[in-house]
């Protein structure tokens, strides 16, 4: 006969109840873990699918990902001349905050490096991939734009012809996919006066210098924006995402990369490693203690409940004792009870987390290994927070069942 | 003082004293109580409120050790004052029956649960335990409130199914206190009645506390307690 069922099943209107709030209480540490995977996952994702092998940034920065990093837009075509080298692209990558329908839109630009990339690599969960090298948009679920939407950026109009999922900034902004030359100019928009100004003094100068004067059709490109001008212009590109190709080794192009003397290497995992520790480290840290602490108040409450449950019972463990049962039998009664309350718990938190979870603003990641862990955590907490309870039945006299 | 305990006696008990609290606040419950059953034997036990026959009846139960002086189970010293000289728990299991004032049922268990269990601890299945519980819950005629939890049986059908239980594991000695308070006379003397069943059937000895002088005739022996004392009335003993 189980005792620790049959007394179950007899008070199993309060059991269920405090079961269930056991329950909550887990599925508060395994939303906690879930948030901490989320973070990751979110402020990885762009690394991890956009598919570079190496990336190529500002010399002794640590990419775009942990500071701001500029090189010239003219690097990728260098980059493209090195031996093993398949592709070079821009990452251009900035956020920008608009007021739109009297909300604050807030939206990480990403450029593509039209036409080599059109943004086939984004998983799209409505309308198609660019298909011309102006004023499309993909679009971000988050930000609520619809496939057919419009957003004036800048000067200029940008339609959303797709929309995709789960693309956040490490900020958890959504992020907008348009061409580099859009990205841009969104980035460097100023108004228009400033460019006037800007014009004025650029022939000013043009005109009382000596090359001006000789080869006055020079002065036409004083109209042109900043980054189109033929000079050396000023580093207007975060950095150069590089795809070695299949055969080639690529510590060896990232050797011939990194001897430069204006850019640093680094891999995609070196990269991702830089993101984690600099902007994720402080979130992650902060979680894990607020999961350390979760799982130690859950222990302490369940110890108390199950310290009710045994001096509920105390008489009857009393009167068990008068009657011979062993303590095997006593300490069944207890740890079975309390491995019921936690693996219950479990399922419950498990359950209703996974209806729960996703409606939360970020997401929460529940991975297997993450749940198999919290449900070792969760059988150790039960049996240590049985031993109080178990303490007291040990305690208890049998001539207690006489009073 | 440690004479060699007869072997053939169901219980012995050499002058139990039992002193509760100290100083100021101590209480001599039990003063050189001594007393010898035989196996078969059914003894009464009387005595006014307070005279100690709980204490008395609880030390040679071995839940309540003695201060001073030995408690015998068929020959076998088993306290030696509060010193235990067996596993007094398996002991219990074993060897003891008890049926106390209150009734002592295990709430969340049905009546047959509760017969049943203690025949389970001393290593019945469980399929053998229900059967013989069964059997002893219609014997004492609470065999159709079998499934009930004790909350819902009255006060008598809880003692009788307390008494069914004392008597699961065929015990060396049955140890009873006012087992019938709560029953009518009819059904009291049928308890009392079955005590002295087993007791014959099976030599085991049976101490029963009681204040009902009416059904003292089923007993063989009469012990009379006051203020702790234990003594033998020489004429009130019937044939
Ligand atoms: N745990 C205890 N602590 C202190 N004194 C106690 C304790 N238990 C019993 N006593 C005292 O010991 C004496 C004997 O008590 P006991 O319970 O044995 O009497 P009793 O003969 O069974 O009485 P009743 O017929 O009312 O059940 C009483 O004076 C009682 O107050
Ligand atoms: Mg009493």
């Amino acid at each position: 006969m189980n005792l620790a069922t049959k007394d179950i099943r007899h008070n199993l209107g309060r059991f269920a109840l405090t079961t269930v709030g056991v329950g909550m209480l887990l599925m508060i540490v395994m939303g906690m873990g879930g948030i901490y995977r989320g973070i990751i996952a979110d402020a990885t994702l762009l690394i991890d699918s956009v598919g570079a092998d190496l990336w190529v940034v500002q010399r002794d920065t640590r990419g775009p990902f942990a500071e701001l990093s500029r090189v010239p837009q003219n690097l990728v075509h260098r980059v493209y001349a090195v031996p093993g080298v398949t592709a070079s692209r821009e990452f251009v990558y900035h956020t920008v905050q608009r007021q739109r329908d009297e909300k604050a839109l807030r939206m990480a630009v990403l450029g593509l490096s039209w036409p080599t990339d059109k943004g086939e690599w984004i998983q799209l969960t409505a309308g198609r991939s660019l298909k011309q090298n102006h004023f499309e948009m993909i679009a971000d679920k988050s930000l609520g734009l619809a496939v057919g939407e419009q957003i004036k950026l800048g000067k200029e109009t940008y339609t959303v012809v797709g929309t995709t999922s789960n693309m956040i900034s490490s900020g958890a902004d959504g992020i907008g996919f348009v061409t580099v030359a859009d990205a841009q100019a969104i980035q460097f928009d100023v108004p228009g006066e400033a460019v006037r100004l800007e014009r004025a003094s650029r022939y000013a100068r043009g005109e009382s210098s000596e090359v001006g004067i000789k080869q006055p059709a020079l002065l036409e490109n004083a109209s042109k924006p900043s980054f189109e001008l033929p000079t050396t212009p000023r580093a207007q590109i975060s950095a150069v995402m590089v795809t070695v190709s299949p055969g080639a080794d690529v510590n060896e192009v990232a050797r011939a990369i990194a001897g430069w003397g204006d850019v640093s290497v680094y891999t995609s995992s070196e990269e991702r490693e830089f993101l984690l520790k600099g902007n994720v480290e402080k979130v992650r840290r902060q979680i894990g203690l607020f999961r350390v602490l979760l799982t130690v108040i859950a222990a302490i409450i369940m110890a108390l409940i199950l310290y009710t449950l045994t001096l509920d019972k105390i008489h009857s463990i009393a009167l068990l004792k008068l009657i011979g049962a062993p303590n095997t039998v006593i300490l069944g009664l207890i740890v079975q009870q309390a491995l019921v309350l936690g693996v219950v718990g479990f399922g419950i938190a498990f359950l209703i987390g996974q209806k729960i979870f996703p409606m939360f603003p970020r997401r929460v990641i529940l991975t297997n290994p993450d749940l198999i862990q919290l449900g070792v955590i969760v059988l150790g907490i039960s049996v240590a927070s049985s031993l109080l309870g178990i303490w007291k039945a040990m305690h208890v006299s049998p001539n207690e069942a006489l009073s | 003082m440690n004479q060699a305990a007869d072997a053939e006696l169901a219980i012995e008990t050499k002058s139990l004293t039992k002193i509760y609290g100290s100083g100021n606040t101590e209480v001599v419950a039990m003063r050189d109580a001594c007393m010898k059953v035989a196996r078969g034997e059914v003894v009464a036990l009387l005595g006014p409120s307070g005279s100690g026959k709980s204490t008395f009846l609880t030390a040679v139960g071995l839940i309540n050790p003695p201060t001073s002086g030995q408690v015998f189970i068929r020959g076998q010293l088993i306290l030696d004052a509060d010193q235990a000289q067996v596993n007094l728990r398996s002991f219990r299991r074993q060897h003891i029956g008890f049926v106390f004032q209150k009734s002592n049922l295990i709430p969340f268990l049905s009546a047959i649960e509760n017969v049943q269990i203690a025949i389970e601890l001393n290593g019945q299945s469980s399929r053998v335990a229900r059967q013989s519980a069964q059997k002893l819950l219609d014997d004492l005629g609470v065999g159709d409130r079998a499934d009930n939890r004790p909350s819902m049986l009255s006060g008598g059908q809880q003692q009788r199914v307390a008494v069914a239980r004392a008597l699961a594991n065929n015990p060396s000695i049955i140890l009873a206190d006012e087992p019938t308070a709560a029953l009518d006379s009819h059904r009291g003397r049928q308890v009392m009645e079955l005590f002295a069943q087993v007791a014959h059937e099976h030599g085991a000895g049976v101490i029963v506390v009681t204040h009902d002088h009416r059904a003292l005739d089923v007993f063989d022996t009469t012990y009379e307690m006051e203020d702790g004392r234990m003594f033998q009335p020489t004429h009130s003993q019937p044939n």
